[in-house]
């Protein structure tokens, strides 16, 4: 036990790599065995991911724990270095519960091919985690590139029509952020030891030599120049924006989800977009503090575009999966609107409403998926009066809809209001562009269930639909339990982040506390001149 | 000065003298055995006992011949390229040849005379050494492509090459000849000594530096002067194309920076620029040219030449940590392009040609072990962690930042995202294509050695790549 728990993040990360080794040596022609094999590996990757969320130590949830760190490219001071804050915990519960629901999504909608599919899965799985827990920028990125090959291959083999088209823009979008990211830890990489240097309690704590060490990068934040942040927010700016996606870079979004799998759909917009808003949250915002002062207005702007125009390209929509994937757009705009304000209210909305977003629009992709299935389109003006036939469905998808509308008593909600209260505290012009998508966002959504739901049951295709089974249930339910759950008692998922974010707010916006906004702060460089 | 050499010399080149030993027995041997695929065992026999001499002299640091030669750890990297790559090639060639139907003793011979003259380049501290071994290499290699007598495009590849081979070596030697006019010596340390002296601006070092770079870009493929690259590799037997993207190359690059670095140094700052520029073009022109290509060979001739282009990338950046790059990705990309180049030869079947991108259509279904290995080379090759290319590229970007190249990287790195592109497409006909024929590849034993090989160096440089940087280290601190 005491092995297990000194390790156990290691353990929850390559739980499901494990699982897809011995899943390659399985006869391809049994599929069954295939399906029960991963589908049993992440679900008991979930269950082994669940001791983090009891032994997490919410009384420092702003320090690392569950720490491991073994020498691994000693010549470039590169460790295996992993450990999670409250932050961190969040996203991996949601990895690892998204996980088994994606994977049993695909019982049956994937026939061929499937030792390879669930192989791409479980890998992809073990990508994802490693970015999350990673606490060496070297490691991380391994992760978050190697993360890009099974996604590739699920949207690329498994896809719709216009797979190949949506695999290879997915690929090379991420690809070019991902160099430019690279090139940004590499200045930062270069600039340590100089900057170790200068100052000792640096250098007492994590040495001179040059080092990928997150935390000594946390730790150097206030020494380092101004014009040299500029230009690594820059790099890492185009590197995380085009994962969230952030507008202009969003384009590659619809083509990958339309096109994505399900289960596919399901993993990228739950967990791969927060891969993004992470890379904000742990790196830009921490480690380039004087730059993200400066940055908050073309952030807030492009925050509220996204959410602006999201909400009004998903609204003209003919394609239900579309449609949801430009709601997403939208959201993430939300989620980078609340980061971005730097205060306590806009940065705890904004990691709230990233869980959020996962449960419902991986809620609304599974929905989507499970019509699709049966009857081979996504058109809306295919469906209607589906609520006679299938009552189940009708209910669940009515409340994942109010889930992503942002109701009260649902998850959305919750989110939404904590982000609005923060961007209100920015600026109101925030607010109320932000404000402005909240009823685009009702508007789109009630209209789409109100299309394919309501209304006579013209279509002779649709007359005798199966409503859900078992299986279908068992991959929704737990999502709207969840969601139910953040909506009507939140107060465990903050008090887990409070004291991070606290942190962050007074790194980044260290008068937020002197009861200033940061839009009249005074930026403050470490040699001590105002700006 | 004592007598022009001693004994103890030939202790210093045993490895090079093994391989022409053996070269030499296999002339003699194809006479006499039939089955001429026992050649290639010898030959490999050949190589394993160079490389066991070549073993001994790890550590030892001595200059030969009067200062003719060196042994440093430089040359011992490069020579144990060198015999890897020629017993990755004549692994892959075993079976090749047979089905080209061109299978003689020659063919072992001259890889073997072509490594002998490779490990003497990169041991050349002195011109007229660098020059012959340069020409030895040249010369078996000009053979090697035009190898298949019967086939029109190796004769005409091979006349290309040996035109533009002729004409690049002609102004190089050129600009050698300028260099000992202007010193006095053909001794490379000389050479810097004196062109220390001399203003920078001097126009005859400009002369014999801009002649000698243009002979050298010919060698390592680099744009503008690369048109010979892609119409030599799509005619030579698959085999020696794989020979040529990887110790060719190789051994032009160690010319390259012994050249640059030790002799041309006092004229950095111009060659810095000259080499800016051709880099920029090279991975540019390389990835772009690349990208419209459906013939494989030609695909991956043009990203040879982009490689090329990074890795002048690493003498540019001029720091440890840029020429500890250069060794790393030569190794790296070594690896990587035979165990892609495998895959190539293992196209060409009986009554397929199977030279183009569609010929690997549906490979999944067919061979998924090979469409996987060959998924690992090609993201390789692109830079992905964690593979081997990654380290490589890791450390060209890293050399960069350090010295502060920014726009250098920035174009570097663009440059590498781009080239994924042709590289998935290659992907897309394995895995997301239906196969159009029943046949599978021609993997014979020695195919499946070598992207064993491959397979393992690839992975290992990539996820634990200390070793291997410590000996690329070593390598380049050149004294």
């Amino acid at each position: 036990m005491d092995f297990f728990r000194q390790h156990i993040l290691s353990i929850v990360a390559f739980w499901p790599l494990a699982g897809m080794f011995v899943l390659l040596f399985m006869n391809k022609e049994n599929k069954t065995l295939i399906r029960w094999w991963a589908n049993l590996v992440v679900l008991s990757g979930f269950l082994v991911s669940l001791p983090l969320w009891f032994w997490f130590d919410r009384a420092s949830s702003d320090k690392m724990q569950f720490v491991e760190r073994v020498p691994w490219i000693q010549s470039l001071g590169a460790d295996f270095h992993v450990g999670i804050d409250g932050i961190t915990l969040l996203l991996i519960m949601l990895t690892t519960f998204l996980g088994p629901l994606a994977m049993l999504s695909s019982w049956t909608a994937i026939e061929n091919r499937v030792k390879e599919y669930y192989a791409f899965m479980l890998m992809l799985q073990t990508g994802m985690l490693g970015v999350f827990i990673s606490l060496d920028f070297f490691m991380f990125y391994v992760f978050w590139e190697v993360m890009l090959v099974p996604m590739y291959f699920l949207i690329g083999v498994w896809g719709g029509p216009r797979r190949l088209y949506a695999a290879i823009k997915f690929f090379l979008y991420t690809l070019v952020g991902s160099v430019l990211l690279l090139l940004g830890i590499l200045a930062l990489y270069f600039i340590y030891p100089t900057i170790a240097l200068q100052h000792a309690d640096i250098a007492a704590q994590f040495g001179t030599m040059p080092t990928f060490n997150i935390l000594a990068f946390h730790a150097m934040a206030p020494y380092l120049p101004y014009n040299f942040q500029w230009w690594v927010f820059l790099a890492f700016f185009v590197g995380f924006a085009i994962k969230v996606p952030m507008f202009p870079f969003h384009t590659w979004l619809p083509d990958a989800h339309v096109e994505a799998p399900t289960a596919g759909s399901v993993i990228l917009a739950g967990v791969l977009l927060k891969m993004g808003t992470y890379g904000f949250l742990r790196f830009s915002l921490p480690i380039l503090p004087t730059a993200t002062v400066h940055f908050i207005p073309m952030m807030m702007t492009l925050a509220v575009i996204a959410i602006v125009y999201g909400a009004l390209v998903a609204m003209m929509q003919p394609d239900m999966k579309k449609l949801v994937a430009y709601s997403s757009v939208s959201h993430m705009g939300f989620v980078m609107l609340g980061m971005f304000a730097l205060n306590p209210n806009g940065l705890n909305g904004s990691i709230v409403q990233q869980i959020n977003h996962g449960i419902s629009t991986g809620a609304l992709f599974l929905i989507v998926g499970i019509i699709y299935e049966r009857r081979h389109t996504r058109e809306i003006s295919q469906f209607g009066g589906l609520s006679t036939v299938m009552p189940v469905y009708a209910t669940i998808f009515l409340i994942m809809t109010m889930s992503s509308i942002g109701l009260p008593l649902l998850n959305g909600f919750i989110g939404e209001f904590t982000i609005m209260m923060g961007a209100l505290q920015a600026s109101i012009w925030y607010a109320v562009f932000g404000g402005s998508g909240i009823v685009l966002g009702a508007a789109y959504m009630l209209w789409l269930y109100q299309r394919t739901m309501f209304g006579k049951n013209e279509n002779p295709a649709n007359q005798k639909l199966l409503d859900l089974n078992l299986r279908e249930l068992a991959t929704l339910v737990p999502l709207i339990i969840v969601a139910f759950w953040i909506g009507l008692y939140p107060a465990p998922l903050f008090k887990i982040l409070d004291k991070p974010v606290n942190k962050l707010v007074e790194t980044v916006n260290p008068d937020y506390f002197k009861g200033e906004t940061p839009r009249n702060a005074k930026v403050v460089t470490p040699a001590g001149e105002t700006r | 000065m004592g007598q022009f050499f001693n004994v103890q010399d030939l202790g210093a080149i045993a490895p090079e003298l093994e391989l022409m030993l053996f070269g030499m027995i296999l002339l003699i041997a194809d006479l006499l055995v039939e089955d001429k695929k026992w050649l290639g065992f010898i030959s490999l026999g050949g190589i394993a006992w160079s490389g066991y001499f070549l073993w001994r002299l790890h550590g030892i640091e001595v200059s030969a011949y009067s200062g003719l030669l060196v042994i440093d750890q430089f040359s011992w990297f490069f020579k144990l390229l060198f015999l890897l790559a020629a017993a990755l090639t004549i692994a892959v060639s075993l079976k090749y040849l047979d089905i080209e139907k061109e299978h003689h003793g020659e063919y072992y011979a001259l890889i073997m005379f072509a490594t002998m003259a490779m490990m003497f380049m990169a041991g050349a501290m002195d011109l007229i050494t660098l020059y012959i071994s340069l020409e030895t290499m040249a010369i078996a290699t000009y053979v090697l492509v035009g190898f298949l007598r019967g086939n029109q495009r190796s004769n005409e590849a091979s006349l290309k090459y040996f035109l533009l081979g002729a004409f690049s070596s002609g102004i190089l030697l050129y600009g050698m000849s300028l260099l000992y006019g202007m010193t006095g010596s053909t001794r490379l340390t000389d050479i810097a000594d004196a062109l220390d002296q001399r203003s920078l601006n001097d126009p005859v070092s400009l002369i014999a530096l801009v002649t000698i770079s243009t002979g050298i870009f010919f060698k390592i493929a680099a744009v503008p002067f690369h048109q010979w690259t892609p119409d030599a590799y799509e005619g030579a037997p698959t085999s020696i194309t794989a020979y040529m993207s990887v110790a060719v190359k190789a051994a032009s690059f160690a010319m390259l920076i012994r050249v640059f670095m030790i002799a041309l140094y006092p004229l950095r700052p111009h060659w810095v620029a000259i080499l800016t520029a051709v880099s920029v073009l090279t991975m540019t022109v390389g990835n772009i040219a690349a990208m419209t290509q459906t013939n494989i060979k030609r695909m991956l001739a043009y990203s040879s030449i982009s490689h090329a282009g990074y890795i002048l990338l690493g003498i540019i950046a001029g720091n440890p940590t840029g020429l500890t790059a250069i060794p790393i990705y030569l190794f790296a990309y070594t690896f990587t392009n035979i165990g892609v180049w495998a895959v190539v030869v293992a196209l060409r079947r009986k009554d397929i040609i199977g030279e183009q991108i569609d010929d690997l259509n549906g490979l999944i279904y067919k061979q998924p072990t090979a469409a996987v290995l060959m998924l690992i080379f090609l993201l390789s090759l692109a830079g992905m962690p964690p593979t081997a290319g990654f380290i490589g590229k890791y450390f060209l970007f890293a050399g960069l930042v350090e010295t502060q190249h920014s726009t250098l990287a920035i174009i570097a790195v663009l440059n590498a995202a781009v080239s994924m592109y042709f590289y998935l497409r290659v992907v897309v006909a394995m895995f997301m294509k239906e196969s159009n024929e029943k046949t599978g590849l021609s993997l014979s034993p020695g195919i499946l050695v070598a992207m064993g090989v491959a397979l393992i160096f690839t992975l290992w440089i990539g996820i634990y790549p200390d070793p291997f940087i410590n000996l690329a280290r070593q390598a380049v601190f050149l004294g």
